[in-house]
């Protein structure tokens, strides 16, 4: 999975998300998607002339929906605690 | 506390090196386009089941034609509509690959309907990915066969009209009542619940090819704001609202558990010789008299012939025969038929090759030997002959000589030299009689052993037998140039 752990693999003290300005493309379905609403489009603009997503600075949990409501493959990158036992949010059902 | 990083999956290059321009980091996506959820979630799937280095993904045509730029895995792109047919190919050649098609509704649905049909009704162990956005994307948002009712389009101005344009093809319910298929889903990228069922989907779905399961298809319903015109998020919105209406949520076969896992065999370097005689039943061949080498003057060897006719003049058999005296004489040979939908009066001909070398092609554009029996085909083939060729025509039948200075000419009255035998239909065997005693690049006993073979009707052997031997006898007699004067 980790194809570029950027540091930071210790010492989490919240979950967070950080995107890639450059790779978004400014369709909000990130925000939309966040039950928390801690994703807004920043006002100013990427190099394509698109309001990239950007976190509040607070009230991420972690849970990924953003990561996963992103069509883009590189623009979301989400920073949780690793569970105990890992728990796939899949199974073989 | 151990971090963990939801990001970019590793089934995805790291860099699009494929990627033509100088943005090598997105993709060619629209915003808010659902494909890039979808590959996602199959990038992840592929990395998490240790499964992207024996993956190979058939992309279509559609807006994922551009798949191989995005997917670390081996890529081929098919054309339209054919993903399924080439997946077959690859996955019977590779059994121990993971093979994907990723293909649009306008791809599966219409020009590759049969082949997706077909593929499925043979339970090919192959994985597809149908990415259902009710329109052609690409093309400008026209019509498509899974278009909704009453939806315009750029060609449904006024709305699907079910009077006109028939009903959309619920593809998933087609498919589904099928014996063969394994595991059939509809999933939506409509909200996250969603999402989770599709990721569920995909996983699933590629597990079951993994597991020697059979034929595997999600179909996605997924958002084309371009297309429809609308904002991402009112696109993704209507996945859920109008789509899932007309195109059911749910999996529509499932008989994953039921079934033994069957693993085709890895055909390797293909059968043995050996193998090859005992499925044809030539092992009693054994008894046949051994065949005399031949040794063929070297403008004679590895013979690439076009033989050309009339229908009905035995055009395709008299090719049939040389392959299979070649074969039996230890050649490679491919036998290439054209011929139109007449059987006879039209127009016939065929390739056949006899190589020492495995045959790469068998296709002869620039035939070593042409064989014209009628004189259309010699005048629309004889430019085409290799120099130092030969040129074997029917001179009683036609009545013009080849006009070519740097070819060997060999006129054979086959048709009157059959006629004499009593049977007009045998002169095909007279002029093959003739090649071989000509260019000696098969013996005759090669040609004899091959008739009853390659013939459909056993109680003519022995005529041709006679007219194989008439033209050996002819060619004896002419064995200069075609009787030619002047040298070559």
């Amino acid at each position: 999975m980790a194809q570029e752990t950027a540091g930071k693999t210790e010492a989490l003290e919240a979950p967070y998300v950080e995107f890639c300005p450059s790779e978004c493309k400014g369709c909000e379905l990130c925000a939309d998607a966040c039950p928390k609403k801690c994703i807004v489009m920043s006002e100013s603009l990427n190099e394509r002339s698109y309001h990239p997503a950007m976190y509040t600075g607070e009230g991420c949990t972690g849970c990924g929906i953003c990561f996963y409501a992103c069509p883009e493959p590189g623009a979301i990158r989400v920073y949780k605690k690793k569970k105990a036992a890992k728990q796939e949010t899949t199974d073989e059902a | 506390m151990a971090v963990e990083i939801l990001q970019k999956p590793g089934g995805f290059c790291h860099i699009y090196e494929r990627k033509p321009g100088l943005d090598k980091v997105s993709t060619h996506y629209c915003l808010g386009c659902g494909h890039g959820n979808l590959h996602k979630l199959i990038a992840e799937a592929l990395d998490d089941m240790k499964l992207a280095d024996r993956t190979i993904l058939v992309s279509p045509v559609g807006c994922s034609v551009f798949a191989y730029y995005y997917f670390d895995v081996g890529n081929i792109q098919a054309p339209h509509g054919r993903a399924p047919a080439v997946a077959t190919g690859i996955k019977r050649s590779r059994p121990g690959s993971i093979v994907m098609t990723y293909q649009g509704d306008g791809d599966l649905a219409a020009i590759g309907w049969n082949n997706v049909f077909q593929a499925a009704n043979r339970g090919e162990h192959i994985t597809v990915f149908f990415v259902n956005n009710v329109i052609y994307g690409m093309t400008g948002s026209q019509m498509a066969p899974t278009t909704l009712i009453g939806q315009k389009t750029m060609t449904t101005p006024r709305g699907r009209d079910p009077k006109n344009e028939g009903f959309p093809i619920k593809v998933c319910e087609v498919l589904s009542v099928l014996d063969a298929p394994a595991y059939i889903e509809r999933v939506s990228l409509a909200d996250t619940k969603s999402i989770n069922q599709t990721r569920r989907a995909v996983r699933k779905a590629i597990k079951c090819q993994a597991d020697g399961k059979g034929f595997s298809m999600v179909e996605v319903l997924s958002p084309c704001p371009t297309g429809w015109r609308q904002e991402p998020i009112q696109a993704k919105r209507w996945v859920g609202e109008v789509m899932t209406k007309h195109f059911p949520l749910g999996v529509f076969k499932d008989v994953i558990s039921e079934r033994e896992p069957y693993f085709f065999p890895d055909t390797g370097q293909g059968p043995s010789l050996d193998e090859v005689k005992r499925v044809l039943g030539w092992e009693d061949d054994a008894d046949e008299a051994a065949l005399p080498e031949v040794k063929p003057s070297k403008e004679n060897q590895n013979p690439h012939v076009k033989i050309a006719g009339f229908g009905g003049q035995g055009i395709l058999v008299m090719g049939l025969v040389l392959a299979e005296a070649g074969m039996r004489q230890g050649y490679h040979v491919s036998w290439l038929p054209s011929y139109g939908p007449e059987m006879r009066g039209g127009t016939a001909h065929c390739h056949v090759i006899l190589s020492d070398v495995k045959v790469g092609s068998p296709l002869v554009s620039k035939p070593t030997v042409l064989i014209a029996q009628n004189r259309p085909s010699l005048e629309r083939f004889e430019a085409n002959v290799a120099p130092g060729g030969l040129i074997l025509y029917d001179s009683s039948l036609i009545d013009v000589a080849p006009r070519r200075k740097d070819v060997r000419v060999l006129p054979v009255p086959a048709a009157k030299l059959a006629d004499e035998l009593g049977d007009t239909k045998v002169s095909n065997m007279v002029t093959l009689g003739a090649l071989v005693e000509h260019t000696g690049a098969v013996s005759r006993e090669a040609v004899l052993q091959a008739l009853p073979v390659a013939l459909p009707r056993k109680e003519f052997v022995e005529l041709n037998n006679k007219a194989v031997e008439a033209g050996v006898n002819y060619a004896l007699s002419h064995p200069q140039n075609g009787g030619r004067d002047e040298p070559l």
